[in-house]
């Protein structure tokens, strides 16, 4: 660990925080039907979209209407894009060929952008045309995260309401997240990313001899679109294989802190929309607050961790301490030392397992280091980060709507301890709010679990590990855990598609297994939690609000901000420890190495 | 049900031109106005002829035939060794391939890796050992024996560059300081001196340094 990378968490942490309220005030304007500045440019766009929709855009709707809404238009998405990907071959933009996927591995794709998950089976730049990327993936991107966004508008409507039953009308908050919040992001976003490097073109590939007169072949494409909103849209899928590791994704330090501030920034924000639109700044506060307290306590774990090296470093014989140098020549100690395997130079130690873990929390899935070879101390936190049902920021909209059943549930807990009818934000929680809850909160742990056991105790999960011992179940675990919970990041070695003879598609395959526990899983993980936290926010909207008085619990407190933090560890962790002990906990307290295979 | 289901389709194909074709295009076109060469991948020619991308790194071997008689029979058909003259990059596990991104996987208990880490060390000491003659395995910098993210980082550590720079120096019979002083040319720092860690762009140094000896 050094000083300079300490410096770097807390620079990254205080620019979150100062982003926080003013983004977060811009969008609570957007979902208020506030004059913004940006509706003199795309208010156009605004009414010809309306206008296309019909009259479903006129009418305001309560949960029931809102959340079946919600489920057509995510269905009609998932059959768009799951055609897109199986008639590839005849689309245009596809300079290099690429054949259409296999049916399995394009189900699994299809669900994984239509939730929001972004879980790469696939590999981005040798089996995608252009035309995949931008007309399925990116939109995707787009639209998926614009959903989340949307019902989390609705949730929060509906726990400010004064009486009223309707929570909003979807496809204006569809549409107005789209223009408004995630379109002029983006398009920033690309343009700061090309300013460094990143490539955005529509020529084929670029072969050349290199200095040495060896080939050598540039995949490139319109990347730094779809790399802005993958990372503001917390999707996470890449352009390349390796994600923003590749320098064509991030190429300077510069463009790996703007694309890692991405990450976090709506999430982050969420939470000051929140506040402003129930009417208390401090509530939104509170809750980010728990969120940043437990980003941080992951961090650091992981930074210490992968600062340490790791087993087959120690067995090579290599000095892993940054700096570590008594050789004779001026500058020998300039190194990131740690585990840099996977890692790239420009990012070093610091950045990357501050990235790991923005990325595990908020749901996000890019990466931009190799995840597989992280140190079991380093690993454990990015599972941890999922095992949270992606409440420590989360998705877009999903991460902040799986919060606050997570508050309810803190209130609740509350509530039992003192003797008192539980309240949040004037409403009292009753039994029907409560038993929502536990079905949002349960529902996903259990389905990683299971999947897990099913993959771990059949031959069929066998297929898809690459690493041997512990860490093969680490990547199993690791794998149902971040599509069980919609985030998308992997312990890259385990595999849902065989591509012997890549570039191109000819004979390659689907893992029939894994690419279908693994698709519905996104399913359920996306459509349990949204549903419920829905059905929440309509029972709470008809609720009368009492003021608050003496015996009130407080939920802007530092009070309150412990016990948040106290349930949603418990939860994960009575949930998970025994898995967690299987896999990286093992790891991390053996040095032995293991042979594969 | 049908309200909602016409609407979404109505949605889907005014999303798919909005976000997948207008989006992407505008941007292109803004991008390749105002940042034309790194929008195509900043590449690097010479003598007129594109040579590499800066931000991809690619082998520096040399490539020695072996003699069809001598050729055992499903070996290799020619002795590629780092070639002494240039810096070399950090190692690969897609031999430098930027079509096709791929990191090693292994974990941090896989024997494998150490055995893999264990070989490059060797071969690290092995080239640069007769020009620096105290280098102990101790003294190796990290970023020379594991692989990284993308498998083509254009950079390595700057205590990488200072020690491959004595091979460099003596092998080009350049002197040191000359060498020392490209190295810190062609160093990326961090960022606002803060983020990140910083490197030396691998291809630009070698470069410069064939243009210094021409």
């Amino acid at each position: 660990m050094t000083a300079n990378g300490w410096l770097q968490i807390v620079f990254y942490l205080a620019v979150l925080t100062a982003l926080t309220p003013v983004l977060g005030g811009y969008m609570a304007r957007v979902y208020q039907g506030q004059p913004l500045l940006l509706e003199r440019v795309l208010e156009p766009l605004e009414r010809f979209v309306y206008r296309l929709l019909g009259p479903s855009a006129r009418s305001e709707q309560d949960w029931k209407a809102y959340a079946k809404t919600t489920i057509v238009f995510s269905a009609v998405f998932f059959v768009v894009l799951y055609v897109i990907l199986r008639t590839q071959g005849i689309h245009p933009f596809n300079p290099e060929g690429f054949d259409s996927g296999p049916w399995d591995l394009s189900f699994n794709t299809a669900a994984s952008f239509v939730t929001n998950t972004n879980w790469q089976y696939y590999g981005g730049e040798t089996t995608l045309s252009y035309f995949s990327q931008m007309a399925g993936l990116a939109v995707q991107n787009f639209v998926s995260a614009a959903v989340g966004m949307a019902v989390l508008a609705a949730v929060i409507r509906g726990l400010a309401s004064r009486g009223a039953r309707e929570l909003g009308n979807f496809w204006r908050d569809v549409t107005r997240t789209l223009l408004y919040i995630l379109l002029p992001l983006s398009f920033v976003g690309a343009l700061i990313l090309v300013s460094q490097g990143v490539i955005q073109t529509f020529s084929g590939w670029v072969s050349y001899q290199t200095v040495t007169g060896v080939d050598q072949t540039l995949a490139l494409g319109p990347g730094a679109s779809q790399i802005a909103i993958k990372q503001l849209g917390t999707n996470g899928g890449g352009f390349f294989n390796v994600n923003s590791s590749m320098p064509f994704e991030s190429p300077t330090q510069f463009s790996n802190f703007v694309e890692l501030l991405f990450i976090l920034l709506i999430p982050a924000a969420l939470t000051a929309t929140f506040g402003r639109m129930v009417g208390n700044r401090r509530q939104g506060w509170a809750i980010y607050v728990a969120m940043l307290i437990m980003l941080v306590v992951t961090i650091g774990v992981g930074y210490a961790a992968e600062s340490n090296g790791s087993p087959a470093q120690e067995a090579a014989g290599i000095e892993v301490d940054a700096g570590a140098s008594d050789v004779d020549v001026e500058g020998s100690d300039e190194q990131a030392g740690g585990n840099l395997e996977g890692k790239e130079q420009r990012n070093g130690i610091a950045t990357s397992v501050t990235w790991a873990n923005a990325t595990t929390a908020a749901s996000n899935g890019s990466v931009n280091s190799a995840h597989d070879s992280y140190t079991g101390g380093g690993g454990l936190p990015l599972l941890f980060n999922m095992m949270t049902g992606e409440v420590v920021f989360g998705g877009v909209g999903s991460g902040l709507y799986g919060m606050l059943l997570m508050v309810l549930l803190a209130v609740f807990i509350a509530g039992l301890m003192v003797g008192r009818t539980p309240e949040y934000l004037g409403k009292k929680v009753e039994a029907r709010e409560v038993k929502l809850v536990m079905i949002g909160t349960i529902v996903v742990p259990l389905l990683v679990l299971v999947a897990t056991a099913i993959a771990i105790a059949s031959e069929h999960g066998d297929v898809s590990i690459f690493n041997p011992g512990p860490h093969g179940f680490s990547e199993t675990l690791y794998a149902y855990t971040s599509q069980g919970n919609n985030n998308g990041s992997a312990f890259a070695g385990y595999t849902g598609f065989v591509q012997p003879n890549a570039p191109g598609n000819p004979g390659a395959y689907g893992i029939t297994f894994a690419d279908l526990i693994g698709g519905l899983s996104m399913f359920f993980a996306r459509f349990v939690p949204l549903l419920a936290a829905l059905g929440v926010a309509g029972s709470m909207a008809t609720k009368r609000i009492s003021p608050a008085g003496p015996g009130t619990f407080r939920t802007d407190t530092p009070t309150f901000v412990a016990l948040l933090i106290f349930v949603v560890v418990l939860v994960a962790a009575l949930t998970f420890f025994p898995a967690l002990m299987l896999g990286p906990i093992v790891e991390g307290l053996t040095d032995s190495l293991v042979f594969p295979g | 049900m049908r309200r909602d289901l016409t609407a979404s389709i109505a949605a889907a194909l005014a999303f798919t031109v909005i976000f997948g074709i207008a989006y992407p295009l505008i941007t292109t076109g803004v991008a390749q106005v105002l940042f034309p060469g790194k929008s195509d991948g900043s590449r690097i020619e010479r003598e007129g002829e594109t040579v590499g991308s800066s931000l991809i790194a690619q082998s520096f071997l040399t490539h020695e035939e072996i003699p069809e008689a001598e050729r055992e029979e499903g070996g290799p058909k020619a002795i590629k060794a780092p070639d002494p003259r240039y810096f070399q990059p950090r190692p690969s596990v897609t031999t430098y391939n930027p079509a096709g991104t791929g990191f090693s996987n292994l974990g941090p208990n896989n024997k494998e890796l150490a055995n893999r880490t264990a070989q490059l060390l060797e071969n690290y000491l092995e080239l640069e050992g007769p020009f620096t003659p105290e280098l102990g395995e101790d003294d190796v910098p990290v970023d020379a024996v594991m692989t990284s993210g993308s498998s083509v980082d254009p950079h390595i550590s700057i205590a990488n560059a200072r020690i491959q720079a004595n091979r460099v120096a003596e092998v080009r019979g350049i002197p040191l300081d000359r060498v020392n002083d490209l190295i810190d040319e062609n160093t990326d720092d961090r960022d606002f001196g803060l983020l990140g860690e910083p490197g030396v762009n691998v291809l630009e140094l070698n470069l410069d340094l064939d243009e210094e000896t021409t």
